[in-house]
This record gives C-alpha cells, structure tokens and sequence, in this order.
C-alpha cells in the first residue's frame, strides 16, 4: 500500500479510478466490495484521520495559533494539505469580465472531504427538473426516483444526522438523531421563525449515534473540520478507501499526478499515464475501465488534455462539452453580535462540527427577481480563540455599554481585557449558499502556454455570475439583516453589502462546489456522459465527481456526488458481470 | 539555567508596566541579547505537517526581523495592551513578544507597519521628549499611547493616523497572541476542546434568558446520559 511502483507491462486491473475523494472513494468502495480488481490513483499522500487529524489541539500548540497559510487555508489545524494555490501547480484565467474563478484542490487521501462542512443534503424532485420550471439551463436525464435508493442507502452506510419534516423539495432521509441548538441558535430560531424563515434541524454526516464497530459515535469537540480520529464523521478516506483497501482488492498508488487516459484504436480507454511525484518519472496503469473522480475540473483538465487522433478534440469530447456549464453555489456572508448574548455564563458549546439548525430555501421565485433559492448557514457562540481572536475590537468595545459603563472605542489596559471577556460568545454569523445557473460560456479549457511542474499543461477558467445570481445575494442580503435585526443584533460584517460589491456575492469557486464540466445528457450533442455518467463516444469511460451535475441545486453537492457515484459504480458491476464492458 | 532561559528572562523579565519606569530610567541594559533568539519557532511540531510545511517553518524559525530595540518596544507596548489583572497575567507572561518575532517572518505583510510605526512613535517621543519611546519616562509612554489608542478622539487629527494604524494593529496583534495561550484561554473562559456530550443548554442558563426547547426537540434530539 502506499508507494507500488507499476510499470507499463503491470497487471490488468477491473477499473483504475482517478481521485480518493468522495466520488472516487465511493468507487472504489462499492468495486471492490464487488470482488473487482481496483488501482485507486491519488495525487497526494496517504492521510488516515485516525493517526494524522489534529483533532484537540490547543491554540498554543501552533506556533502561528491556527492562523491559515497557503498549504492550510482554512488553519494551522485543519484537516486537508492544500488549498487555493499549490506550489507549482498554477491556473489561469482569461480575463475576460471582472470575475476570477478561484479553485481549491486538496491532495490527499480522502480529497476535501476530510474537512468539509459535512452538510449532506439530498437534492429534492424540482432540482432535477429546473428547465421544465423556469426555462433556464438544463433537465437532468434523470429524476429523483432514480437516485432516491442510493441516497437512503448512502444514509445507513454513512450516517447522517436531521429531522423529517416533510419538505416537498428538501426531501426527508433516514436519520440519526440532531443535537439540540445551542443558545445562539435558539435565538435565531426565534428570529427567523418569527418573519416566516423556517429553520430546521440541520443535516450533518456526523454520527450523534454509533452505526458500526469501525466508526465511534461523535463527542462533541465542533473540529470536523480537522478530520475525526474515531471517525465519527464522514471523510471518504477514514469511512470509504480505508475499508475498501482491508477487501485486498485495491492498490492504491499515492503522490501518481494523472496526466492522461490512454486509448486503443477502437477509442475505448487502456488505463492512465501518470507522474509518480516522488522520482517525477512516468508510469502506467491499465483497467478494463477508468473512472475519473479527480474534481470536477481536475477531471475535465484529464479529457482535455488526452488527445488522440481518435479523440482530436479531448478524450471522449465529440461534443466539445467538456468543460463548459462550470458552476460553483452562490455565497454571500453577513454576521453581528447580540447584546443580550454579553457576559455569557461559560459553559462547554461546541457541539458537531457546524450548525445545528439551518433554514432551506422557502420561497416562491415566481415572485422574486431571480431564479433559484439558497439555503442558510448559521454560525456563533464559543469557539475557540484562534489568530484573529476579535480582531477590530475597536469597532465594537465602544459602541456597546460593558457592565453598564459607555466607553470610548479602542483603549488598553485591565479595562480592555473586561471588554474581551464581556464580549466573548455573543458572534453570529449567517452565510447564504445558493443556486447559480449553469451557462455554456462559464468553461475551463487548457491554458495553450502554461504548464505545471509534471509538464501537464493547466487549466484557464472564465468565469462570470448575471444579474440572476447577483439580485439573489441581494435578497440573501436583505433577508440576513431582517433576521440580525429581529435578534437586536448589531451587524458586524457584510453591512456594506451593495451594488459595489455585488452585495458580497464571492467570487465563483470560492463557496468550493465545483460541478457541471462533465456533464450528463440524453443529447449526446450536449453532454459527455449518459444517464449513467458512462461516456457516450467510451463504454468505459465513467465520471463519478462533480463533473456529471447538470445543475446542482441550493444544496451542498456531496450527497449527490456519493449517490451518483454509488449508482454509476453498481452500474459498472452489473454491466461488467453481463460482459458489456 | 540554560541559554534559552536565560535569554527569555533577560528579555521578558521585569517588563511589566510598573516596572517600566525604574527600567527606562537605567539606560543601559544591553548585553547578552543581541541574538534574540526566535523562542516560540524554537519549539518543534508533534502534530501533523505536510513536507512542504515543514520546509517553509525551517526556513522561517532562525529569522529574526526585529532589533533589539524594537523588541523592548513591543514589549512595553503589549504589556500597556494586556496588563497583569486579578484574572491573569501580561502579555510578556504570555510570551506575547515572542510570537510578533515568529508572526512577522510568517506572514511578512505584519513587517512594514510594525517597523514603520515603531519609527513613528520614536519619532514622536524623540519631538517631545528628545528619547525614543522605549527610553522615556512612564508617564510620557502613556501620555503619547493616549494619543493613539483612541480612534474616535483623533478622528480629525489626520498627523496621528499612522500611530493610530499601528496601535489598532498592536493591540488586535497582542490580543490575538494572548488570547491563544494557555494563561489567556482560561481568562477569557474557554472550556471547550474536550470530549463531552451535548445535552443542550444547561437549564439554568435556558431559564435566565426565558428560552425552552421544544416539545418536538426534546422528543427527537440527541440525548445522552
């Protein structure tokens, strides 16, 4: 395990899959539980929570106190190498439009979900069917029946926490039961509730209840973020490729940059040539199928950049659709603190890794100047103090009275330490995430001059949002500060939010939901891959990340993406067992 | 004690503000401190690190950026900033200016204000007092902190923006260093980052701010005994 150096004349595996994340991860776990032959390929090194996560340390312990670098963007704690820049590894953009796509790309076993949100939402009956609605984008060829099997066995397998409440779009799952809100919680639950925001239980693959003898129930420590040692959360590498490497049927080969998928002359693909990052010299694998995971771009960048004269326009590319309809959610992001939240009794809050309660999308856009909803995040309370630790705290020590006294803003001294403590766990925060429309002209494509350092040239995105998802951030604007202000908040950040700045609307990418750019179709002319997520010019072609999506929603693209790669993988079984591929 | 001890208390002892004044008015206290050391970057990682980290704070931790001077003049700063109290101790108990040594070779964007505003303060001490900052009396250390520390009394005096600038920064730099040590946690009360289970609020706190939890959630949620 680990380092397996295969040479071209290696053994033939079932499938060779490109990428440990969720979609990858899921591959492998179903193959080989299904007695295939598998070579897991990943572009980073092993990484297995239990040993690695930096789950309870103490601030103190991290010489810059958490504080994010570029290989840690989210802190000096958190669970996944990499981020928004990887050292040799650049992108570019085309500069076209204000707008820069921003891209986060783990490297690592497991990928971004050893740090992710752990929101695990399941797209409802309407988010299949968007065209049919509003006339925007694309149908998916397939509907929510057709994926609903997979998302009831992907909650007993996985885990995830919520409440059934009978949602027609939000559909209920098989849940865990949801901790209790914590006392910020409590008051936006109020708040909202109270101008007709509902806010529900929020749905988190994170174990309130042990399910197996390999996974420990969550303790409460709110670090999802930074991998759980008992894997009381869901991270593909402690729950997915770590039991699928003890079946003995997967090799997985770590540090292996893919550069290509190979084909014979019939176009069907060999396997993959990859760049082993330890001796930088290149090797290759060959599997009666590929199934790329490698992210939605990732995955994208590996058809554009197999060229053959059977494939002339990218492997599998007939259509030209690879890469195009590139989409991210929408984000925008506001937050305050509430006076009666001052002087706080200290207690132990920190509960699951994220919020409790969240409000999905409750609207009619029927009646709203945009398309598509968002969903609500909420955030607050004691966390733990990390660099940044109320920074700007002359904004806000004068504007309230402490302890009954007015002060002046900024200070120092013994008065100032009453101010932190007084303010301590009275932040809230509230961030949007929402539903962008996919367009053709949002695309990445091979940047023709740039390479990275395995020589692989790179991507170059263009990217750009519409008044769609511009008018959507100012209606999640809008609606935070209604909240804020029936809690008696006072806003803190975001209270800028304008046309200036798009009312906060973030960058695409930036919310790192990445999807669209392999999509799937009936109209082979409009899409790369089928029903299925099999190609329709390579039987044995199959994308299991983002890349399939041909909208995704005002939900959190995980689920989908086990659920998707669930079915595509049962699929690959059943199909080989037939001798179809 | 050994080297790394005896460097800490030479440059951290004794710096409280009390002591400020007895120690400004003895000139010189040069001496064994010339090489500060970097202290915290000192200390080795046990906790997981990509190589690539690792070879960044290699390259990092010997650095030193701040002089001598400059040193005993963040020193007074942070301890005018995070005083010893009835709650905790001072930002040097802290070893809060060790971590603006290591923080500014981390993240280099900090260096320039530091160091400028530095120079702006002694500047301004070497005007009105004829001393850099660092070598004037107590009471004039104050008297020119109060110029700065408050933003809504000099809002219309742009001649101090820069000092303004620089002292928001030192203090929100201070803070930051403080509150994420030991001695700090436990000041601002922190108790979290321990296995538990969540049962809610405790009742005493729900009944203080008249909330309950429904009869819904205290059916479903999660409950442990």
């Amino acid at each position: 395990m680990g380092d397996l150096q295969i040479k071209k004349e290696s053994k033939k595996y079932d499938a060779v899959i490109v990428g440990s994340g969720a979609g990858g991860g899921m591959a492998a776990y179903v193959l080989a539980n299904a007695g295939l032959k598998v070579c897991l390929l990943e572009a980073g090194p092993m990484f297995d929570p239990k040993k690695d996560s930096n789950q309870l340390r103490n601030p103190w312990e991290s010489p810059r106190r958490g504080a994010g670098t570029r290989f840690r963007p989210f802190g000096d704690f958190d669970g996944c190498y990499w981020g928004w820049e990887i050292d040799g590894e650049p992108y570019t953009q085309t500069g076209k439009g204000p707008w820069k796509w921003e891209w986060w790309r783990a490297r690592m076993l497991g990928g971004r979900t050893n740090h992710w949100g752990r929101i695990s939402l399941r797209f409802g009956p309407k988010d299949f069917k968007r065209k049919s609605i509003d006339g925007l984008g694309d149908d998916w060829p397939i509907g929510y029946d057709d994926i609903k099997p997979y998302y009831d066995k992907i909650d007993r397998l996985l885990g995830v926490f919520g409440s059934n409440e009978g949602l027609e779009n939000d559909p209920d799952g098989i849940f865990l039961p949801p901790p209790k809100p914590r006392l910020h919680e409590l008051f936006i639950k109020r708040a909202a509730t109270g101008i007709g925001i509902p806010v529900i239980p929020s749905r988190l693959s994170i174990l309130t209840k042990q399910i197996n003898a390999e996974r420990g129930q969550c303790f409460f420590c709110s670090q999802c973020g930074r991998s759980c040692k008992v894997y009381g959360d869901f991270s593909s590498s402690s729950c997915l490729v770590i039991p699928s490497l003890k079946t003995g049927n997967v090799d997985l080969i770590t540090n292996a940059m893919a550069r290509e998928i190979l084909c014979d002359k019939e176009g069907l693909a060999t396997g993959v040539s990859y760049v082993n990052k330890t001796d930088m010299k290149e090797y290759q694998v060959s599997g009666r199928t590929v199934i790329l995971a490698a992210s939605a771009c990732e995955s994208a960048r590996l058809l554009l950049n197999s060229k053959s004269p059977r494939y002339p326009n990218g492997f599998a590319n007939g259509s030209g659709v690879a890469g195009k309809y590139l989409h991210d959610s929408t984000g925008a992001d506001m937050g305050g603190i509430i006076p009666e939240l001052f002087d706080r009794k200290r207690y132990n809050e920190d509960g699951v890794g994220g919020m409790h309660i969240y409000s999905p999308w409750w609207l009619d856009n029927k009646k709203l100047d945009f398309p598509r909803g968002y969903h609500i995040e909420y955030g607050g309370g004691f966390g733990m103090p990390l660099y940044g630790f109320y920074w700007g705290i002359e904004e806000l020590n004068g504007a309230y009275k402490i302890n009954g006294k007015q002060k002046e803003a900024g200070g120092y001294g013994i008065s100032l330490k009453e101010d932190y403590r007084y303010l301590f766990g009275s932040h809230i925060g509230m961030a949007g995430r929402g539903e962008s429309i996919a367009r053709e002209d949002n695309y990445c494509e091979i940047d023709p001059k740039v390479v990275d350092k395995y020589g692989i040239p790179v991507l170059r995105f263009n990217t750009s949002y519409t008044d769609y998802e511009i008018n959507q951030a100012k209606h999640m604007s809008e609606t935070f500060s209604e909240i804020l202000h029936a809690m008696g908040a006072i806003i803190t950040y975001g209270k800028d939010n304008g046309p200036k700045n798009n009312y906060g609307l973030h960058n695409p990418g930036n919310i790192i939901h990445e999807a669209g750019t392999v999509r799937m179709g009936n109209d082979r002319k409009r899409s790369v891959l089928n029903k299925w997520s099999q190609a329709h010019e390579c039987k044995n072609l199959f994308c299991v990340d983002g890349g399939p999506f041909v909208s995704q929603a005002d939900k959190n693209i995980t689920w989908t993406i086990l659920a998707l790669s669930m079915r595509t993988s049962e699929y690959i079984v059943d199909q080989m067992k037939k001798q179809n591929i | 004690m050994d080297r790394r001890e005896s460097i800490k208390s030479i440059i951290i002892g004794g710096l409280t503000i009390s002591a400020l004044a007895e120690a400004c008015n003895a000139p010189d206290k040069k001496g064994a401190a010339t090489d500060h050391p970097n202290v915290l970057a000192r200390r080795t990682f046990d906790f997981n690190r990509m190589p690539e980290e690792l070879e960044h704070f290699n390259r990092i931790k010997d650095l030193i950026f701040f002089n001598e001077a400059e040193m005993a003049t963040i020193t007074i700063l942070a301890d005018i900033i995070i005083p010893r109290d009835n709650v905790s101790g001072s930002a040097t108990d802290a070893q809060v200016p060790e971590f603006f040594q290591f923080i500014v070779n981390d993240m280099p964007e900090h260096q320039a204000p530091l160091r400028d505003g530095i120079k702006w303060l002694d500047d301004q001490c070497m005007n009105r007092y004829k001393r850099p900052f660092k070598d004037c009396r107590g009471y004039e250390q104050m008297e020119i902190v109060d110029l700065i520390a408050w933003p809504d009394r000099v809002k219309d005096k742009p001649k101090l923006a820069p000092g303004v600038a620089f002292f928001n920064l030192m203090r929100n730099l201070t803070a930051t260093a403080f509150y994420t040590t030991e001695i700090g946690v436990k000041d601002i009360g922190y108790i979290g980052n321990t296995p538990n289970q969540w049962n809610g609020v405790p009742d005493d706190v729900l009944a203080h701010y008249k909330l309950a939890y429904s009869e819904r959630e205290l059916k479903e949620c999660a409950h442990y005994s």
